[in-house]
């Protein structure tokens, strides 16, 4: 199982509490997480990243076991810890400020 | 006995507050969608208890939300504005293409007849319509491909499209409204479009009377004459006889003719409510003062509304989608403020009083009159 934790208004916008836990095929990717992700909440898509580039939203960020992998390819293997579910896959909104 | 409903989108969710006929009691809802900007919400004329919302988040973007019992739940429903064909580009600040990219729904406005058919306003300016609940959405793309649609400039808001009226005596006719490209008008169900700003005047363009380019703040209509049409534009506010086909300013004696809202009483056609704004780089009421200003000869000779309203140390601002009337026999005005006021008058704006007073800055305010 792939563990993803949320921001809390994700959490509350695709009604879920605590952490995520998701079957996803190998191999284990930013893509193929939310992928799975976006099947099972439908409601998150276009929230994480662009429904039509699939690009990362700007103030989202990617994080996994003490690491920021924002700027990491899509496709590219996430650590073996998430892989296995040791770790989670963490989608994190920035600390950008705002109004 | 009737009561109301009204809907405020704020910087941070959205309020519903209810109260009976009188409008002397109030319940305030917690908020919804805490955290997020609600730029507009509204419910269908035909079921009124079937509501949509526009939330949206500079973290997570856009955010369609529905309502089947009157805002008490939510779900959400599609959220996929995707430009019709080839997006194209529009004028930017510093005079380069910039590619049309969207980025949040100003307005939406239920269909008179409909209940699952909505249209959206959105930046950068397009209009769009759902007609299976908010689903999906598809681009009525005849108002963007207009042919000056590359020469629109974004207004210091964005490039929106925040304004919506439908003809209620010809439902293939549209009204909508742009900053800063000016008023357009459909006459085929949203196919085709072309602009109507005949008659506009504003000084910040380089030629003042140019087809596009006009700074249209708001457009309003009474449904029962859908001919006459009165707008609030970034300076002036104009009145059209003929369905925009041309437009006479009826500033009259506003202390400023600049502002953001413009709505028309809900059983006198010729009564028309403003909010004068002393400029537009000072955006609050002249002197302090927070005055509704009505005209009962549409246009031309306003009176201000003052009961109620603060009359010193006033420095608020009133939005453009932050004005409403309900329909009780004696009709209510609705308004709320940057500084998260609502503000109601149960006769018509004669006296003022405040629904809340400490809400997030106000973006919208749309009312419900119910059975």
């Amino acid at each position: 199982m792939i563990r993803v934790v949320l921001p809390a208004h994700l959490r509350t916008l695709a009604g879920v509490h605590g952490e995520v836990e998701l079957e996803v095929e190998a191999p284990i990717t930013q893509g193929s997480i939310l992928d799975a992700l976006e099947d099972r909440y439908p409601m998150l898509r276009g929230t994480i990243r662009d429904h039509a580039t699939q690009r990362r939203r700007p103030f989202v960020r990617f994080f996994a076991c003490e690491e920021d992998l924002s700027h990491e390819p899509a496709d590219a293997p996430l650590p073996d810890p998430v892989a296995k579910g040791a770790e989670p896959f963490m989608v994190v909104g920035a600390i950008a400020g705002g109004g | 006995m009737s009561r109301v409903r009204v809907l405020v989108g704020t910087r941070k969710g959205a309020f519903v507050l209810t109260s009976d006929g009188k409008r002397e009691r109030w319940e305030v809802s917690e908020p919804y969608f805490a955290g997020w900007e609600i730029y507009h919400l509204k419910g269908s004329p035909v079921d009124p208890d079937r509501l949509y919302a526009s939330q949206s988040s500079g973290w997570f973007g856009q955010t369609i939300q529905r309502s089947e019992d009157g805002g008490k739940t939510w779900e959400p429903v599609g959220n996929e504005f995707t430009y019709d064909g080839v997006a194209g580009t529009h004028q930017w600040y510093d005079g380069t293409q910039h590619p049309w990219e969207f980025a949040r729904v100003w307005h939406l406005e239920p269909s008179l007849t409909d209940p699952d058919t909505v249209y959206a306003g959105v930046e950068d300016a397009a209009l769009f319509r759902t007609v299976d609940g908010g689903r999906t959405w598809h681009e009525l793309s005849g108002v963007r491909q207009h042919a000056s649609g590359p020469s629109w400039q974004p207004g210091a808001g964005g490039l929106c499209l925040h304004t919506i009226l439908q003809d209620p005596s010809n439902p293939e006719r549209i009204f909508i409204a742009i900053s800063a490209a000016g008023a357009f008008r459909t006459d085929d169900g949203g196919q085709t479009w072309r602009p109507i700003n005949h008659g506009l005047h504003s000084e910040g363009i380089p030629d003042p009377n140019a087809e596009v380019g006009h700074c249209v703040h708001r457009l309003a209509m009474h449904a029962s004459r859908p001919g006459v049409l009165f707008m609030q534009k970034h300076w002036d506010v104009m009145r059209s006889d003929d369905s925009g086909e041309s437009w006479q300013e009826v500033s009259g004696n506003l202390p400023s003719d600049f502002g953001f809202p413009i709505d028309v009483h809900a059983h006198e056609p010729d009564t028309v409510y403003v909010v004068p704004i002393k400029s537009d780089s000072q955006h609050f009421p002249p002197d302090g003062k927070l005055r509704v200003y009505r005209s009962r000869t549409g246009g031309n000779e306003w009176e201000a509304l003052t009961n109620g309203l603060p009359q010193s140390d006033c420095y608020v601002n009133v939005l453009r989608d932050a004005m409403a009337v309900d329909s009780l026999d004696s009709c209510g005005v609705y308004f709320g403020t940057s500084g998260g006021q609502v503000y109601v008058s149960a006769d018509a704006g004669d006296n003022w009083t405040p629904i809340v007073s400490n809400l997030p800055a106000v973006l919208s305010v749309e009312v419900q009159t119910l059975p």
